[in-house]
């Protein structure tokens, strides 16, 4: 099922990641010529670090694959925008098809890797990155649930902890979720984070292995996340 | 046959109060801003719009929206930095708002036009938007049951049309256009351009004229300015 290479081993790096610098590690992890789709916000960073002779076509949900980089200047047309509706361009060999077209190439499986935000991610994969469930917030989904379902691969991209010092890797999600059992790793500013997704299922509070940490040790890691964790 | 106008005002006259529209568009792009226009002139009221979004900005559907013609939208992704009238439509309990996963709405629309009864889909399994239906394990894997969204209209933005209703749309602005031509009773596109019969190539037609009912030819037809978010 998963078109990614088996974890190399754990690793303690000196310091913490900054936004650009996790962006360049998903980018290193996403094989030659795989077919992904960056999340809105932070995982549209990603593609500034994909190397041009990668090979990796980008899928935007509102019906392209094959897209570029933002459009500038003479480039702007309104037609040709991404899923965060800005304007980008078309790279040689691009396609355009229609909604559900797009979707079903995503709930088909057809993708390799998605790229995403979250508000939480559980031990066993759970995300929850479309609502915060505050009372008087207008809610809005968009493409977050077919987008983490639809993958092989579903990386999650975000700080390990909230403003106030929570930890967003939980034992279960308190926030409405967005997909069960879908995350399969979780890039942060202080580790990477690794699901086995079958081996969680559904009602097991499995295990979550590190493959790295930056700025602290596996113990310091641990002392901050509340579920089990486990060098990979 | 196909009826080809100059007049949007026309094209959209017998819409009825309470009918239920597909509004086309991914935000703007693909938007047919001029359709909904002659919509907001017409005053039909108490209508059902299906759209991704919720309008942006002040024009389009935003308009429609902020006119109070509008009773319930059924939609993917609502709040965007311009869509405050419905915001503001929505925090004075004046429109109903049905938010259903993007890939959800797609298919609901497809399979309507398809003459699909309803189908298992593993979006939204386990999540709020899944409450009250109806769920099947299926080889392992959980899914939704989801139903199909017909609807009396469809208002859709292509690019070009030819005497026969064929369409061919532009870049991303093809979004929802060709499953809400064929989902509605009744499908009133806006195109750039009209061309003769045979001028587009039978391999590229995108939606065929087959379900197209009527054409309105805008050739300044806007684009409104795009605003960040999904």
């Amino acid at each position: 099922m998963s078109s990614l290479q088996t974890p190399s081993t754990f690793v303690e790096g000196a310091t913490r990641l900054g936004k650009d610098e996790l962006a360049a590690l998903v980018a290193a992890d996403i094989p030659q010529g795989a077919f992904v789709n960056l999340g809105i916000g932070q995982p549209t960073l990603v593609s500034n670090y994909l190397a041009p002779d990668s090979g990796v076509t980008l899928h935007t949900e509102n019906g392209m694959l094959g897209m570029g980089p933002e459009a500038h200047g003479d480039e702007v047309d309104l037609d040709l925008i991404n899923a965060g509706k800005i304007p980008v361009t078309e790279l040689p060999g691009a396609s355009y098809f229609h909604h559900a077209d797009s979707f079903a190439m995503m709930r088909g499986g057809h993708l390799d890797i998605c790229v995403l935000g979250a508000y939480q991610v559980s031990a066993r994969g759970d995300l929850a990155n479309w609502h915060t469930g505050e009372p008087g917030a207008i809610p809005a989904v968009g493409g977050a649930m077919d987008l983490a379902i639809g993958a092989k691969d579903t990386f999650v991209m975000m700080t390990l902890l909230t403003r106030d010092g929570q930890s967003k890797l939980v034992d279960a999600c308190t926030y409405p979720l967005t997909g069960v059992a879908c995350v399969s790793r979780i890039y942060t500013d202080v580790a990477v984070f690794l699901i086995d997704r079958e081996a969680a299922g559904e009602d097991a509070a499995p295990t979550v292995l590190v493959r790295e940490t930056h700025g602290m040790t596996f113990d310091e890691l641990q002392a901050l996340v509340p579920v089990p964790l486990r060098r990979a | 046959m196909v009826m080809i106008t100059q007049s949007a005002i026309d094209a959209v006259a017998d819409i009825p109060d309470g009918a239920t529209v597909l509004i086309g568009g991914f935000g703007p792009a693909g938007q047919p801003v001029e359709l909904i226009e002659a919509l907001v002139e017409s005053g039909t009221r108490d209508l059902t719009v299906v759209n991704n979004n919720a309008g942006n900005g002040d024009v389009g559907l935003a308009a429609l929206i902020g006119a109070g013609r509008v009773r319930r939208v059924i939609c993917s992704f609502p709040r965007q930095h311009d869509s405050h009238q419905f915001d503001a439509k929505y925090r004075a309990g004046e429109i109903e708002l049905e938010l259903v996963p993007q890939g959800n709405l797609a298919e609901r629309i497809r399979a309507a036009g398809a003459g699909i009864g309803a189908f298992f889909t593993p979006t939204g399994y386990g999540t709020p938007l899944a409450e009250g239906k109806e769920v099947r394990e299926i080889d392992g894997r959980h899914y939704v049951l989801e139903l199909p969204i017909r609807a009396d209209y469809a208002l859709v933005k292509a690019h070009r049309a030819d005497g026969v209703g064929n369409l061919t749309y532009r870049k991303t602005a093809r979004n929802f256009g060709p499953i809400m031509a064929a989902a509605a009773t009744t499908t009133i596109v806006q195109v750039h351009e009209v061309v003769p019969v045979g001028d587009i190539d039978p391999e590229v037609v995108v939606t065929p004229g087959i379900y197209v009912d009527r054409v309105v030819v805008v050739p300044t037809a806007s684009t409104p300015e795009p605003e960040e978010g999904q």
